[in-house]
């Protein structure tokens, strides 16, 4: 690359994405995305299906190349392989050579790279030691996910990317999928997170960024992603909820009315005005998903 | 899972020097093995392209004495034979396989690897000859054993690369057929293709026994081109200067359909 020598003193970001736009024949994925990621942050990718969540990661991780725009991972090109010696990814649950064993997978995996994890203790923590002599295809999700995980990991990488890691999986095995990620953070790992699952980045991200239709709507820490957009969950019964100023969106199911709104004192100040017979009131703070919903149909609206 | 072993991720006190990508040889001779693990677990793949030769070798030229006890017809059956054993390991070892695998997310996972597409299309190559290899051995042992077929030491070399040579065309289509087709069509089209150009070619049945018009008409094909080559080569008859150029032209052709569909399926997966 042209210029490695400037960022000496402080430390240059892990991974960047700079004015980067990629289009599909007429489609555009990402439209002028920009993000510096810097050693040791733990960071989830939200956005709806689609929005280009994938894509960016297949641009961090050399799969695909920017229409236009520049994306380094430890100040090359994440294209040209050895720019990858420090990148560890997950492959989809689904693409697991099926006829390979586990420990096999893992240890084809590891020949990549310079300096990997011994496969035996790498197996142990991840709870497949039994499992080292069965052929992938005879895995569960949960166990072909923590498989995922661990080809992720072999390499001793410094950053991994992970692409909706816990999709379909039940609770205990997200739990433990969580906690790998965590511990991996903890040592000192850099990870990128897509995630439609909002209680997932709530419980491991530090940042945020959230991607709709192609753009960064919001980049962000999580509490603060939240309090931006200060949104309040108004809900309660009624037959005929009322018209009522300064609602962004409306969810009914049956007689259950659920508002959201950034004045929740004045939409119940004009709820009980406009004299409707409800019940059941209550107001909260939304959740980070709602927090996210909200924000995409802002910014859609804008 | 224990959360204590947080110790396993720890990057050892090299971590600052520049990491060195593992060497290009090393990743292919990785590809190759653990290509060919893959490939030889699926049993049925195995017997197709290693013993279907040597049993048509067995069931249908052995059996019969006037063959088997001729040296030049008998040493002729078992080269036509060989050269159907890369053809239907071009066909699908490559096309079919290499459709099934784009279909996979295993493939592009792979790209994320420090390692570019080179050890595994080089590995796949291997992969494809040890297959073809496999496919010749046996039937090269049962020609020699039951048969009067014979190949002079002085002609074994140039009939290994005129083996080689007729494999060429059909790399080139089971290239194409695999960078361009869907997994579904590709195991079609490989069959569709195996048979009637085994059959045209004279892989099956020598030509001299075909009607006219198709021994004619079937001097332009790669199977009976390839057939003509390897026969001549290995009965030291003489090699018709067509089957030079077939050959050539078809090679020419299908190497380049590969290319362009190498081409495209790089553009469509990974630009």
């Amino acid at each position: 690359m042209t210029s490695q020598t400037h960022d000496q003193d402080s430390e240059p970001p892990l991974a960047r994405v700079l004015a980067v736009r990629r289009t599909y024949g007429d489609v555009v994925a990402l439209d002028d995305v920009s993000l510096d990621l810097g050693r040791g942050e733990l960071l989830g990718l939200l956005g709806p299906n689609g929005a280009g969540k994938s894509t960016l990661i297949g641009l961090l991780c050399g799969q695909r190349k920017p229409s236009s725009g520049r994306v380094e991972i430890f100040g090359g090109d994440p294209r040209s392989a050895s720019s990858r010696t420090r990148l560890g990814m997950t492959p989809q649950e689904t693409g697991l050579p099926p006829t390979l064993k586990v420990a096999e997978v893992l240890s084809f995996v590891a020949a990549h790279y310079p300096d990997p994890i011994a496969p035996g203790p790498l197996l142990e923590r991840f709870g497949l030691s039994a499992k080292a002599g069965n052929q992938t295809g005879s895995l569960s999700g949960g166990q072909k996910r923590r498989l995922a995980l661990a080809l992720a990991l072999v390499g001793r990488p410094e950053l991994i990317l992970l692409d909706e890691p816990t999709t379909g999986l039940d609770v205990e095995a997200r739990r433990d999928v969580w906690s790998a990620i965590a511990d991996y953070h903890a040592d000192g790992g850099t990870v990128v997170l897509s995630s439609h699952n909002m209680s997932e980045v709530e419980e491991l991200a530090r940042r945020v960024v959230v991607i709709d239709r192609g753009r960064i709507v919001a980049d962000d820490d999580v509490a603060a992603i939240r309090t931006h957009v200060a949104t309040r969950r108004v809900s309660f019964r009624t037959a005929q909820p009322p018209d009522l100023p300064g609602v962004e969106r409306l969810n009914t199911e049956g007689d259950r009315h659920e508002l959201f709104t950034s004045d929740s004192d004045a939409v119940v100040r004009d709820l009980v005005a406009s004299g409707a017979a409800f019940s059941d009131l209550e107001v909260a703070s939304a959740s980070l998903e709602e927090a996210f919903v909200a924000l995409t149909h802002q910014e859609r609206a804008a | 899972m224990s959360t204590a072993q947080t110790t396993t991720y720890e990057r050892p006190p090299t971590q600052d020097l520049p990491a060195r990508p593992v060497g290009a040889w090393h990743l292919t001779a990785l590809h190759f093995r653990y290509q060919f693990l893959e490939t030889v677990r699926i049993p049925i793949a195995v017997i197709a392209t290693t013993l279907f030769p040597a049993l048509s070798l067995l069931f249908f030229v052995i059996p019969q004495s006037e063959l088997a006890s001729d040296p030049v017809i008998a040493s002729a059956a078992a080269a036509q034979l060989s050269v159907f054993a890369i053809m239907s390991v071009c066909l699908f070892n490559f096309g079919v396989a290499i459709a099934e695998d784009r279909a996979t997310p295993w493939d592009p996972y792979l790209r994320t690897l420090p390692a570019g597409p080179g050890p595994r299309f080089t590995g796949r190559l291997l992969n494809g000859l040890t297959f073809a290899a496999m496919g010749l051995v046996p039937l090269l042992i049962l020609a020699a054993s039951l048969t009067e077929a014979t190949l002079p030491v002085a002609r074994i070399v140039p009939a290994l690369l005129a083996w080689v040579a007729t494999g060429l065309p059909f790399l080139g289509i089971g290239l194409a057929i695999g960078y361009r087709l869907s997994s579904k069509a590709a195991l079609a089209v490989a069959n569709v293709l195996l048979l009637p150009m085994a059959f045209a070619g004279g892989l099956l049945l020598p030509p001299e026994l075909f009607p006219g018009w198709l021994e004619i008409a079937s001097r332009f094909l790669p199977s009976r081109a390839g057939r003509d080559l390897l026969v001549g080569t290995v009965t030291g008859e003489s090699i018709p200067l067509v089957a030079v150029v077939v050959l050539l032209g078809w090679s020419v052709l299908a190497v380049g359909l590969a290319v362009l569909a190498y081409r495209r399926d790089e553009g469509q997966r990974f630009r």
